[in-house]
């Protein structure tokens, strides 16, 4: 048996024994931002293809949920910098090759056109709204006039703000788990999964709910099928992914992310769908409500599972 | 120009002297290091085999680092030395999940901070400082362009190996075996 025995002198905070760089914040601010996305990329599909009045909670309701998701995702992300003050400089620069400045600008595009499609939106919730100001109403009425350009703007940029979640720990190659080109679309879809949820949540038409668990357990079909081809690659990868696999199977994160994310986060609330579908009578929300907590946890414990990767040297 | 390190494997004792002297001449606070001593043992007893590293950031030509900064805080300084600027730094940490080698480390004032081959002692003609105090004499530095550098010299002589090179990162600390 040949044994190896390494001693390191180095102890940086954070850094070791092995990475704790990021904390809550980032899995956090990972899932109010694929949840807006996904809610957003409907809202938006729907209106482009002339589908808003069979959807209304997705068209105009559940919209009004994002730009609270994304401001809290924001102010996520500030807590997480550590030289706070000096935020702005991501507003400075544009840097091709990093994910992350590629979020902080799409962020800077889509919190604002949040912000404007639900302004569109706020009569229909309120009838007595009023804007005050002619500029407001100005305002309105010219968005109003490119509102199919901005649906568009807000479709395209939806995906790029769900793939990117995943490409921003893709990315990194020195932490062999998150080191996969799958990780993207596997963020994208559960965001599109959790943005489902919550229309369905909201929606009280029948025809609507119907549309949306459909179109869940579509995506939830997607996911499990992202997330078997993720650990096929792993396996047949490195010796550092194939460690990286390890930790979910049979290592410290095995439990936590085959119970909660895969049986309760995406095979329960698939079965009670398709028993919904067949006519059961299955309340909606518990579905909807464990695809989102599924949603929470994907990103935690891959957030927290990747910083416990690296290579072996 | 091309900095580049080379640490002999043989001749290092591990007596952190290294880390000492970077710790001085940096300020780096305390608790943390820019620098620190690898002891690996291989093999079973009797038959082991030890092998003592001094080791650092890696100033890698590929670095991932300065890759995946938002902001441009990390950056190639002259000769090839990745180094990070404390106030282009928002201290995201996201260089510090992309280095393979866990070089660097969040800095209690905010920034991030990590090993700058000393940059400040090189422009005047100085050695780093690990390599300065080292008393068995095994840190080797100088420019890889230049065939008659200390570096360039010492790794035409030894067979030598970097780290983790398949992580693609080109590494510009060497190991002589």
């Amino acid at each position: 048996m040949r044994e190896e025995i390494i001693v390191s002198g180095r102890m940086n905070p954070m850094v070791d024994p092995h990475l704790q760089i990021w904390h809550w914040q980032i899995p956090l601010y990972l899932f109010l931002g694929g949840l807006a996305a996904g809610i957003l990329f409907f809202a938006a599909l729907f209106y482009i293809n002339g589908k808003e009045k069979d959807n209304p909670a997705a068209v105009k309701l559940a919209p009004f949920l994002t730009p609270i998701l994304l401001i809290f995702g924001l102010i996520a992300l500030f807590f997480d910098l550590r030289h706070k003050a000096f935020f702005w400089q991501l507003y400075t620069n544009i840097k091709l090759q990093s994910p992350m400045s590629w979020g902080a600008w799409t962020l800077m595009v889509i919190t604002p056109v949040s912000f404007i499609w639900c302004a569109l939106h706020i009569k229909e919730l309120l009838p007595k709204w009023d804007w005050k100001y002619d500029w407001l109403k100005a305002l309105e009425t010219f968005f109003n006039r490119y509102k199919k350009a901005l649906a568009w703007v807000m479709l395209i940029y939806s995906v790029i703000l769900g793939i990117y979640t995943g490409i921003l720990l893709s990315a990194f190659n020195a932490r062999p788990l998150w080191n996969t080109s799958i990780l993207g679309p596997l963020f994208l879809a559960s965001g599109m999964s959790a943005g489902a949820a919550a229309i369905l949540i909201l929606s009280r038409s029948k025809e609507e709910k119907r549309r949306f668990a459909i179109i869940d357990l579509i995506i939830i079909g997607i996911e499990l099928f992202l997330i078997v081809h993720m650990f096929m690659g792993f396996l047949a990868s490195t010796q550092v992914q194939i460690e990286a696999a390890r930790l979910f199977l049979g290592g410290p994160y095995t439990m936590s992310f085959w119970i909660f994310v895969v049986i309760i986060g995406m095979i329960v609330p698939a079965v009670l769908e398709i028993l919904e579908l067949r006519k059961f009578h299955v309340p909606a929300v518990v579905a909807a409500i464990l695809v989102l907590f599924g949603s929470v946890m994907l990103r935690f414990i891959i957030v927290y599972a990747g910083q416990a990767s690296r290579w072996l040297y | 120009m091309r900095y580049a390190m080379a640490v002999d494997t043989k001749k290092c004792v591990g007596c952190s002297d290294c880390v000492v002297a970077c710790q001085t001449e940096n300020k780096v606070p305390v608790g943390y290091c820019r620098d620190w001593i690898v002891e690996v043992t291989d093999g079973t007893y009797p038959q082991l085999e030890m092998e003592i590293r001094s080791e650092r950031c890696n100033h890698c030509e590929n670095a991932p680092c300065v890759r995946c900064c938002p902001t441009g805080a990390s950056h190639f300084a002259e000769g090839g030395i990745v180094l990070v600027t404390p106030n282009q730094c928002i201290g995201c940490g996201a260089c510090i999940a992309s280095c393979p080698y866990d070089a660097r480390f969040p800095h209690p004032d905010g920034h991030v901070d990590k090993c700058t081959f000393c940059i400040h002692r090189i422009k005047n003609g100085l050695k780093p400082a690990c390599a300065a105090v080292c008393p068995t004499k095994c840190i080797y530095f100088g420019d890889l362009d230049d065939p008659n550098s200390e570096v360039s010299v010492i790794l035409k002589k030894r067979k030598s190996k970097t780290l983790i090179p398949e992580a693609g990162t080109v590494p510009h600390l060497y190991f002589l075996i």
